[in-house]
């Protein structure tokens, strides 16, 4: 079968299933719109499926290369010959893991979802707005366009924005909201300007012609966009440059990352969807996308790396002393896409991407065990958990698997896929490995932390009335994303994507000895401080003191952001921004209102209502007339 | 026939015209107001006749419009006399000092 007759459908269907659940899901799907939406994703999600088995084992290949397809390409908006923004479908290796990581993920947390939100009021809004956010991250993933890739990564912005604040009547899921769609805004103002230098001087929009005619040997459009500097800088670096800081804002890279610990108010299963599987991957698919032009940029891939590195190291130790579940896991994915980050500013292409793949799963498989647990036991904090394991045995053990997994012990999924990162990073840059090193001990040790707490320590009175861990419906998620957590490491991922001319790389079985080391010695670490009730945590609190605070209260990131936003901003701008408005805006018009009043009550006693005395303005008006044409109209 | 000459028809004209303008001006009645119209407008009809009578005997233009005015005139008083008698009913009098109601 061809392509184009069926792929258009992928992202169609979840668009179909938010037009339905959303017009008419409360008053006829209140009880159904789970089972509707997710009929409705299974269809893609086989569709999908269906396509990456096309694309890569039938088709795709033609001369040992995976060629890029556009099977579907209209034109939207043509501005000028030449330059015009499309809509279309592209289908290169990076995009067709994308669809079904995707799809697949998105499917797992709507079958979650049906046990998760069951009797939520508004259970069908809550399935429209997941099939909006599937339909818009499908759109992301397949577009060939820079454009359309912004128009469904602000669409991706939305429907997050909607999931994080879906509980509106609490105040800090609104606030949580606000501060997501806020920061991740801003950042994207730097995407769209981004977006239209590199579209002004290549004159396209598309990627492919977009990248080619940058890469070019003797072009143009890069001599001209490296020959014009602004501020001392060539504009193809602002350009990427700019572009990244969209891709940072979405990914939660530091210095944006603010939002996405806060985010985890949102549902659990939406945490898993967007925070922690699709979305906050799309700023590391869309350097990806565009990896040649970032390519011929060391800087720009010195500054990405910089900062996944930074944001890996800094947010693994933030993770270690968070005491809700979720934030940790929330700290724990601005780690892991660090990690991303820095191996594509380390040209490890493939391994980035493969890391991106198998996070994915264990990542969504962490937040859905999470998600089982506070359904379990109501409520977020590790203080109130604890000997979990025996009353919960299937979210143990899958949560055990995924913790194995992003602790990279082998031969769980995200050792694969990090033993690459790591060695591209040994490589490149030394210093880059060894603080990926530690990251990946920290890594251990706050997942075994969270196993730990949760599972293990202390035995935790059983207070609430007795239900069971979980419907069919929760479980099967769990087990099928555990399954994938084990399995999809062995999948020989550099075979399928990989951009051109980067070569396998073989790892020796001795260069994995320290990493595991590490993971292992995080591990016993947790181990020793929280398998039992013990005083040690808090000695070790106490010992370090003034660090263990800082690193608590996060770096104080979000108190300097509320420095600068409280302080600088609103002092130094707002407010007297305000003041204009008030007095010299309003003033203006209030002072022509006044004005006009003035005048107008002074002369309003001319209306007397006394039709005599109208007869006498008449007569002088008559009269005067009369003088005119008599003295001046000769 | 043309022993009176124009000038005499015009000074009764006018003398009718500021009669009309000083009773619009000084009565209080409403109807007398527009008694004092009909005579501004009859002052008005006896120049259009003089003029056509004394300047073009040939033509009728002077007296079709005098015509055409006195039509005019009866039209307006049947108007102006049904609304003298609704203010009459809501407000019982037809002095126009009581009727001050539209203004500002």
């Amino acid at each position: 079968m061809e392509y184009a007759s069926y792929i258009a459908l992928i992202p169609l269907l979840p668009l179909a299933g938010f037009v339905v659940l959303g017009l008419f899901g409360q008053k006829h799907f209140s009880r159904t719109a789970g089972i509707v939406g997710t009929l409705i994703l299974l269809v893609a999600t086989v569709l999908a499926c269906y396509t990456a088995y096309q694309y890569f084992f039938v088709t795709g290949k033609v001369n040992g290369v995976y060629q890029t397809i556009e099977p579907i390409k209209l034109t939207w908006l043509p501005f000028s010959p030449g330059m015009s923004i499309d809509m279309g479908i592209l289908l290169d290796p990076a995009s067709v893991m994308m669809l079904v990581v995707v799809t697949f993920i998105s499917l797992m947390v709507h079958v979650f979802s049906l046990g998760y939100m069951k009797g939520e009021e508004r259970f069908a809004v809550y399935y429209a707005f997941l099939s909006l956010f599937t339909f818009s991250m499908l759109g992301l993933v397949l577009s060939t366009n820079i454009f359309q890739l912004y128009i469904f990564w602000e669409l991706v912005g939305v429907s997050s924005f909607l999931l994080i604040g879906f509980y509106y009547d609490r105040p800090a899921a609104v606030a949580a909201a606000k501060k997501a769609f806020i920061v991740t805004r801003f950042a994207d103002l730097g995407f769209l300007i981004g977006i239209l230098i590199l579209a002004f001087y290549s004159g396209t929009l598309d990627f492919g012609a977009l990248i080619q005619r940058l890469t070019a040997t003797h072009s143009t459009q890069l001599a001209q966009i490296t020959g014009t500097t602004f501020l001392g800088v060539s504009l193809l670096s602002w350009a990427l440059a700019l572009v990244f800081i969209g891709g940072a804002g979405k990914s939660a890279m530091f210095p944006l990352h603010i939002w996405l610990p806060d985010a985890m108010e949102g549902p659990t299963p939406v945490s898993a969807l967007i925070h922690a599987a699709t979305m906050v991957v799309a700023g590391v698919y869309l350097v990806a996308r565009l990896y040649p032009v970032y390519l011929i940029d060391g800087t720009i891939l010195q500054l990405i790396t910089w900062i996944g590195a930074l944001s890996a190291l800094l947010a693994g130790l933030i993770a270690c002393t968070q005491t809700d579940i979720k934030r940790v896991l929330a700290y724990s994915t601005i780690s892991q896409i660090g990690y991303m980050l820095f191996a594509l500013g380390l040209t490890g292409y493939t391994a980035s991407l493969f890391h991106l793949f198998t996070h994915a799963f264990f990542k969504s498989l962490l937040f859905l065990g999470v998600g089982s647990v506070i359904h379990f036991v109501h409520t977020n904090e590790m203080g109130n958990m604890g000997g979990l394991r025996k009353e919960m045995p299937l979210t143990h053990g899958t949560f055990l698997i995924a913790c194995f997994a992003i602790a990279g012990v082998p031969p769980f999924a995200g050792f694969y896929s990090k033993e690459e990162i790591l060695m591209t990073a040994w490589e490149h840059n030394k210093l880059i490995y060894y603080g990926a090193l530690v990251t990946s001990g920290i890594t251990a040790f706050y997942m075994f932390r969270l196993y730990f707490r949760i599972f293990w320590n202390k035995t935790r009175v059983p207070d609430h009335h007795h239900h069971s861990e979980g419907t069919w419906n929760m479980k099967l998620p769990l087990v099928l994303l555990a399954l994938a957590a084990v399995g999809v490491g062995f999948i020989p991922f550099a075979r399928y994507v990989a951009i051109d001319g980067e070569k396998e790389i073989s790892i020796p079985l001795s260069f994995s000895l320290a990493p595991v080391l590490l993971a292992l010695a995080g591990i016993a670490g947790a181990y020793g401080l929280y398998y039992k009730e013990n005083e040690r945590p808090q000695k070790l609190e106490r010992a370090l003191g003034g660090l263990y605070k800082t690193v608590k209260q996060k770096f104080y990131f979000d108190e300097l952001y509320l420095f600068v936003t409280k302080k600088i901003i609103f002092n130094g701008i707002a407010k007297p921004a305000a003041w204009i408005d008030k007095h010299v805006v309003d003033g203006t018009m209030n002072g022509l209102g006044w004005i006009t009043t003035r005048f107008s009550i002074s002369i309003r006693t001319l209306q007397s209502g006394r039709i005599q005395g109208y007869l006498i303005y008449f007569l002088g008006g008559i009269v005067a007339l009369a003088a005119m044409c008599i003295y001046l109209w000769k | 026939m043309n022993s009176i000459p124009l000038t005499h028809i015009l000074f009764v004209s006018t003398a009718l015209f500021f009669i009309g303008m000083y009773g619009l001006f000084t009565r209080r009645n409403l109807i007398t107001m527009l008694m004092s119209i009909e005579l501004i407008l009859n002052s008005v009809n006896i120049n259009f006749v003089a003029f056509n009578k004394y300047m073009y005997p040939d033509k009728l233009n002077g007296v079709f419009f005098s015509l055409f005015i006195i039509t005019v005139a009866a039209a307006e008083a049947a108007v102006a006399i049904a609304i003298i008698i609704n203010l009459y009913r809501s407000h019982r009098s037809i002095d126009v000092e009581d009727t001050t109601e539209m203004k500002y």
